[in-house]
């Protein structure tokens, strides 16, 4: 075959997509859902049925009335067919609602809170039920930092090295390891927190930072040892090779070849075990608890964090405290979230 | 092919399994500790450890004695858990395949983004949802199930209260569970091989027939594995259920009545003024507690893994 093909029409043909909704049924379709929200939202006002709950009930039942009728010419196939669609979506939109809810709550009422001292001041002259003007929550930020970055030096180095075992050394226990650090992610937090005081705080004798970091640490290795391990799978087996084939030893290409390769990735564990961890409530209330001042000795004494904070102040229950309690929670949402982009920013890097 | 390691090699395998072996060592360390710590209580209590409904502490000249079990609160952390999960798993697969099949392309980037940032929201953002936000809506969906489906069991109540019930707690949990499921659900369904949906299309299914008949059959192990992981996460959970429920010391199953508990909220509870022996016998529930959720996330694990071959 050498003849070559030649174009018939002088002017480039727009590709068509006969299978694709036309406009005119669109438009059709989205006046026919509009039209079942405002009957929807008219059943609300005018009967019994209560609240946006009750609207998107009614919404519901109207989208199933609907998919059957305009089905109902077609064939019981596309019946089913149209009412799956119909539910799956609900099912969706009624998975992703709350969690919007929660970050619009978060969001705005944990800024209508949020004043500067809040951010440079602690609570050591500050009664919970002040004007929100007074008083602070830097000693729970920084305590909670502290902790964090306790736990982050302790269990990276030793997730790395379970990546590393489970992709580079694949010794005889590396089914083992895999299936312990799948279940340790599933170690109630509470349990953590059980273990330290145990062992730690019950041989000390004194709730510590260092105590709390130890409880996140536990928590936090499961998550850093998995992400290190998907991370270092990326990594081509040609690297290997080539490292092999220069003459080094299985150590030298590990340390040299694969490790700097993924060094982003890496990170990406690292943040991803501090998003995990830097919530947690219940490990921290048995072993760091919560204080009101200032504190940077992590072996000194009970110290405050962001999430024991939260907690304690919702528990006051008064009006002030409860608006501190919903900004510590803005305050840790948006630490999560610029962990999550920075997460994102570096996971990138690596990928070829 | 034979490899041979030589000294540094083998100085360097060492030192990196001894790493790996950190997660071994500490799971184990956690049982024989948490065991040891809780020996007495098991061994003075025995079996009425985890089938009595009492926490009674006993007072210091020994007057009253001790008695401490926690049969109510495992019957407690049972019932919330699996609601959480009867609520959690339709959404969280109706959600997975949305995602996969329905979402227009420029809506699926967003609400995956979504459902990656829902998983890390930490528990306790959860639970101040739960009882500043969500305890409304969960009142008003008591009354009318409490209303209308009255004779079953379940829902009947003793008293006409119905903040704090196992119900709305349930349903908070369920919120906390779903972006797990989902997650896991969603990958499984994103390997489902491509030739077999066209295959369905080809012959003339539609895009339910698809799902039915080749996306679902194919997904099963691994979504029930995910669904497994959310029910461990809802077991051990702690303080989204300490803010939504009083504890009480008794078997109950009216998901409506305001009362309830589970192990872990039972540990953050007492903890504070616990005496020695009460400590003790907080440490044997977190021992209970650690094996429970133990053999469901093994057994989940070991669900996914089957399910998801690895290179």
């Amino acid at each position: 075959m050498t003849a070559t093909i030649t174009p018939t029409s002088p002017t480039p043909v727009e590709p068509q997509t006969p299978w694709s909704t036309s406009r005119t049924s669109r438009v059709r379709s989205l006046s026919i859902l509009l039209t079942a929200a405002i009957v929807a939202a008219i059943v609300v006002l005018f009967t019994g049925v209560a609240g946006i709950d009750g609207w998107a009930v009614t919404f519901f039942g109207l989208s199933l009335v609907i998919a059957v009728a305009r089905t109902a010419k077609i064939g019981p196939k596309e019946r089913k067919d149209a009412l799956m669609r119909v539910v799956i979506t609900s099912a969706a939109v009624a998975a992703f609602v709350p969690w919007v809810s929660i970050f619009g709550a978060v969001i705005f009422r944990g800024y209508s809170g949020a004043r500067i001292n809040y951010f440079t001041q602690d609570m050591r002259t500050t009664v919970p039920d002040d004007f929100l003007e007074y008083g602070g929550a830097l000693h729970a930020i920084v305590g909670s930092l502290l902790m964090v970055a306790i736990a982050t030096v302790i269990t990276l180095p030793l997730g790395i090295l379970s990546g590393i075992y489970l992709t580079e050394v694949r010794g005889r226990l590396t089914f083992l390891v895999r299936f312990v650090v799948q279940s340790m992610s599933g170690v109630p937090s509470i349990v953590a927190g059980l273990f330290i005081y145990t062992t730690y705080v019950y041989s000390t004798q004194s709730f510590s930072a260092l105590a709390g970091s130890l409880a996140l640490a536990v928590l936090m290795l499961p998550t850093v040892a998995r992400t290190a391990e998907e991370v270092l799978k990326l990594v081509p087996e040609d690297l290997r090779s080539a490292g092999y084939a220069l003459g080094a030893r299985q150590w030298r290409t590990a340390l040299m070849v694969v490790i700097p390769t993924v060094r982003s990735g890496l990170t990406t564990a690292a943040i991803l075990g501090v998003a995990r961890v830097i919530g947690e409530t219940a490990p921290l209330l048995l072993t760091s608890l919560s204080n009101t001042t200032l504190r940077f000795n992590p072996v000194d004494g009970p110290i405050a964090s962001l999430p024991t904070y939260i907690f304690g102040y919702l528990q006051i229950g008064t009006e002030f405290a409860i608006a501190r309690a919903w900004t510590g929670s803005l305050v840790l949402l948006v630490i999560v979230l610029f962990l999550f982009t920075l997460a994102r920013r570096f996971g990138g890097k690596d990928k070829r | 092919m034979t490899v041979i390691y030589n000294r540094e090699d083998k100085i360097f395998r060492g030192i990196v399994a001894s790493g790996a072996l950190t997660s071994l060592v500490v799971l184990g360390l956690i049982g024989i500790f948490l065991f040891w710590r809780g020996a007495e209580i098991f061994r003075d209590n025995g079996i009425k450890f985890i089938t009595g409904t009492n926490w009674t502490v006993g007072s210091e000249d020994g007057i009253i004695p001790n008695d401490l079990s926690i049969g109510a609160m495992l019957i407690g952390t049972v019932v919330v858990a699996v609601i959480a999960l009867i609520i959690a798993f339709p959404l969280a697969v109706g959600g997975a395949l949305y995602l996969e099949f329905y979402a227009p392309r420029v809506l699926r980037k967003a609400l995956v983004t979504l459902l990656d940032l829902a998983a890390s929201i930490p528990s306790l953002i959860f639970g101040l949802w739960g009882i500043e936000i969500f305890t409304r809506f969960g009142e008003r969906w008591a009354i009318l199930l409490n209303k209308w489906l009255n004779f079953i069991p379940i829902f009947k109540v003793e008293f006409e209260n119905f903040g704090r019930s196992p119900f709305i707690a349930g349903c908070v949990l369920a919120s906390l569970i779903v972006p797990i499921t989902t997650s896991v659900a969603r990958e499984v369904y994103s390997r489902t091989p491509r030739d077999l949906i066209d295959t369905c299309y080809a012959l003339g299914g539609s895009k339910w027939g698809a799902i039915r008949s080749v996306v679902i059959p194919y997904g099963k192990s691994g979504v029930i594995g995910g669904a497994m992981l959310g029910l461990g996460r809802a077991l051990g959970e702690t303080v989204a259920v300490y803010l939504l429920l009083n504890l009480v010391f008794r078997y109950s199953f009216r998901i409506l009545e305001s009362e309830g508990g589970n192990v872990a909220s039972l540990i953050a509870t007492k903890f504070g003024e616990a005496t020695e022996y009460e400590l003790k016998a907080l440490v044997a529930a977190g021992f209970v507690l650690f094996l429970l959720t133990l053999v469901v996330n093994m057994t989940a694990t070991t669900i996914v893994q089957r399910s998801t071959p690895r290179a």
